[in-house]
C-alpha cells in the first residue's frame, strides 16, 4: 500500500477530529475576520467565532451557497490581499456570470498534496508518464492533475483535451502510463484507440477519471478497452478543483481529505445535518483554504457517507458516487448546463418577447451524451419561409454552443406536442440513466 | 392582384396535416389550393381558403401556428407556356420569385398561379402594367 502523506492519511479518528476541530476554529475566526458575507451571516445568527468549540459546533455554522459567488464577483469572498493570491480558476455561472475563486502560495501546496495522496494510493510513482487531458485553463481539471502528478515527481504530458487522435498517437509515442481526463472521454479514446488498431501499443496502467456521472458498467468498459485501472475523482472548483476525493485502489467510495475538508450530508429542504450512511446533499466546509475558504458549502450534490473501515487503512471517510443533483443543474460531456441557460438562449433569439415551450432531451448513444432541444413553434418564430425557419433554428444552435461551449441539437415542434404535467411542460428528458 | 394565404407550421408527421383538413372542414372552409414546403426537419403548409381570416383563427384556436402572408395571385392561360409571360417579365424586372404554385380553375381553359415575391406591390404593380390578369376568388370559379 502507497501513502504519499501516511500519517494524515492514516490519522486515527480522535486525532483527525482534535485536527479538524483546531482547524475548523481558526478558519472561522479568520473568516469571520476577513469576509464580510459570512459575518454577516454569523451576526444574523447571534454567533461569534468562538461559540465555535470544534467540530460538534459545526451544524451552528451558516450555509454558503453557490449565489454567493455570483453576489460577490469577483473576489468578495477572498479572505486574503490579491497580493497573496497566485492563482483564480473560474467556471461558468448559470446566467453567463462566471464564478471566480483564488489560490494562495499555501493553497497550490495543498492542492498539489491531495492530488499527490491519490495518486500515490493508486500505484503512480516518479517513473509513471502521466497524460493529462482535463482541459487547461479556467477549468480547474487541467491544472489539478498536473500540479498532482508534478509534485510525485512524474513526467507531466499536459495534452489538454480535444484532437482524439493526437491523444491517441501521444499516447503511442509517448508511453503514457497514466491518463486523467473525463469518463466519458476516456470512452471515446478507448474506441478510438480500437478503431486505430493501436491498443496492444498502449502502456496504460492507471485511470483517473471525473468531472461528469459514470457507472460501474461504464467503468469496466473503459478498463477493458484501454487496458488500464480507471478510478474516480470528485472535486469542485468552489471547495478546491479534482482532488476533494478520490478512490483507493478498493474502488469502493471517494475518500474525503478530511485534514483539509469536512463533509456532511443534510437534508436539503430542512439543512438538519443527517448522520452519517444517509443520503443526503453534500455539504463542504475547507479547514486549510486561504484565498477562498468556504464554511458548509451546499454542493447540490446528492450522496452517502460511508464511515466504515476501508482495507486500504486510509481513515478518512468515504463519499459514494453522487446520484442526483437537488437542483437542476444537468452533467452532459462533463459540462454543467442549467436549464434556465436554455430559456435564457430561447428569450434572447424571440427578441425578448416569449420564452418557447421546450425540453431538453438526453441520452447515451455509443457511450456519448446526446442533447436534443425540441423547441415548440409559436407564432412569434414562425415565418412562411423556410429558409427564414432554418436560419432560428441555426441561431439557436449557435447561441447555445456559445453559451454552453457544447453542441446540442435543436428540433423545432408542433406546440403543445410537449409533455405537460399539471400545465407545466416536463423541462428534462434524461434517457442516460441505466447507460452510463 | 393581393390575396391572403395561411401558412402553417407542420412538424414533419402526417396526423398534423390531416387535423388541418379536419379542422377547416368542420369549420366549411373550402381549400382552393395548398402547396406543402417540407425540409428534413418540419414543413411549410401553403393555403388559399375561401374565408382566410376566419380560417386562421379556427386553426389557431386548435393550436396550430398558423399565419397570414400576402401573396400574388394571377390568371393565366391554362396552356403549354402559360405561366411563361409573367415569369419573364418579374426576371427581367430583377424581382426574385421565392416560391409558386399553381392550380387549375373551374373557368375552363384557365390556370392560377400563387406567388411569393420579394415586393409584392411593385410586382403586383409591373404585372398590372404588363396586362396579366390578376386572379380574385373569382378566378377560382365561385
Amino acid at each position: 500500500m502507497n501513502f504519499w502523506n501516511p500519517k494524515e492519511e492514516c490519522m486515527p479518528l480522535e486525532e483527525l477530529r482534535d485536527l479538524q476541530s483546531r482547524r475548523l476554529r481558526e478558519q472561522v475566526r479568520r473568516s469571520y475576520e476577513h469576509v464580510e458575507c459570512f459575518r454577516r451571516r454569523m451576526d444574523d445568527k447571534g454567533l461569534k467565532p468562538e461559540d465555535i468549540r470544534g467540530v460538534e459546533d459545526l451544524h451552528l455554522l451558516p450555509f454558503s451557497y453557490k449565489q454567493d459567488l455570483r453576489d460577490y464577483y469577483p473576489y468578495g469572498l477572498f479572505a486574503v490581499p490579491m497580493k497573496d493570491v497566485v492563482r483564480v480558476h473560474a467556471s461558468s455561472g448559470t446566467t453567463g456570470k462566471r464564478i471566480v475563486v483564488g489560490y494562495t502560495k499555501n493553497d497550490m501546496d495543498m492542492w498539489a498534496d491531495c492530488m499527490a495522496r491519490m495518486m500515490v494510493g493508486l500505484g503512480v510513482t516518479d517513473e509513471d508518464i502521466v497524460q493529462v487531458s482535463f482541459g487547461y485553463g479556467l477549468f480547474t481539471g487541467g491544472f489539478g492533475a498536473h500540479c498532482g502528478a508534478e509534485r510525485i515527481g512524474a513526467t507531466v504530458i499536459p495534452i489538454s483535451s480535444g484532437n482524439t487522435a493526437n491523444q491517441i498517437q501521444t499516447m503511442v509515442d509517448f508511453g503514457s502510463t497514466v491518463l486523467c481526463c473525463t469518463p466519458s472521454y476516456a470512452m471515446y479514446l478507448g474506441e478510438e484507440a480500437e478503431r486505430m488498431g493501436v491498443q496492444d501499443r498502449l502502456k496504460l496502467r492507471i485511470g483517473i477519471f471525473g468531472a461528469e456521472p459514470w457507472s460501474e458498467n461504464m467503468r469496466r468498459k473503459i478498463e477493458e478497452k484501454l487496458g488500464l485501472r480507471a478510478y474516480d475523482i470528485y472535486g469542485l472548483s468552489e471547495v478546491l478543483g479534482p482532488g476533494v476525493a478520490c478512490e483507493c485502489t478498493e474502488q469502493a467510495g471517494m475518500h474525503v481529505w478530511e485534514d483539509h475538508f469536512i463533509a456532511e450530508t443534510i437534508d436539503p429542504d430542512t439543512g438538519e445535518v443527517l448522520p452519517e450512511g444517509s443520503v443526503g446533499e453534500l455539504v463542504f466546509t475547507s479547514l486549510t483554504k486561504e484565498a477562498f475558504p468556504v464554511i458548509r458549502y451546499r454542493t447540490r450534490d446528492i450522496c452517502r457517507l460511508i464511515r466504515e473501515d476501508c482495507p486500504c487503512g486510509r481513515t478518512h471517510v468515504r463519499m459514494s458516487k453522487p446520484s442526483g443533483r437537488t437542483d437542476d443543474m444537468l452533467i452532459i460531456r462533463g459540462v454543467n448546463v442549467f436549464p434556465s441557460q436554455i430559456e435564457e438562449v430561447l428569450l434572447k433569439v424571440s427578441g425578448n418577447r416569449i420564452t418557447p415551450n421546450y425540453q431538453i432531451v438526453l441520452d447515451r448513444v455509443n457511450n456519448t451524451d446526446t442533447f436534443d432541444i425540441n423547441v415548440e413553434m409559436s407564432e412569434a418564430f414562425f415565418s412562411d419561409n423556410v429558409r427564414e425557419i432554418e436560419a432560428l433554428e441555426r441561431n439557436i444552435t449557435e447561441q447555445l454552443r456559445s453559451m454552453l461551449g457544447i453542441g446540442a441539437k435543436v428540433h423545432l415542434v408542433n406546440p403543445m406536442s410537449i409533455a405537460r404535467s399539471e400545465g407545466k411542460a416536463r423541462r428534462v428528458v434524461d434517457k442516460r440513466s441505466g447507460k452510463i | 392582384m393581393i390575396i391572403k394565404q395561411l401558412s402553417v407550421f407542420l412538424e414533419n408527421e402526417k396526423a398534423r396535416l390531416c387535423e388541418v383538413a379536419d379542422t377547416l372542414a368542420q369549420h366549411h372552409i373550402n381549400i382552393r389550393a395548398l402547396s406543402l414546403a417540407d425540409t428534413t426537419e418540419f414543413g411549410i403548409l401553403r393555403l388559399i381558403v375561401d374565408q382566410p381570416d376566419k380560417g386562421r383563427e379556427v386553426l389557431a384556436e386548435a393550436g396550430i401556428v398558423v399565419r397570414v402572408t400576402n401573396v400574388l395571385a394571377l390568371s393565366t392561360q391554362d396552356a403549354p407556356g402559360g405561366a411563361l409571360g409573367a415569369l419573364r417579365v418579374l426576371a427581367e424586372c430583377g424581382i426574385n420569385v421565392e416560391y409558386m404554385y399553381a392550380y387549375v380553375a373551374k373557368v375552363s381553359g384557365k390556370a392560377i398561379m400563387i406567388m411569393q415575391v420579394e415586393d409584392l406591390e411593385v410586382a403586383e404593380e409591373i404585372l398590372r402594367r404588363h396586362g396579366f390578369e390578376q386572379a380574385d376568388f373569382a378566378g377560382f370559379g365561385d
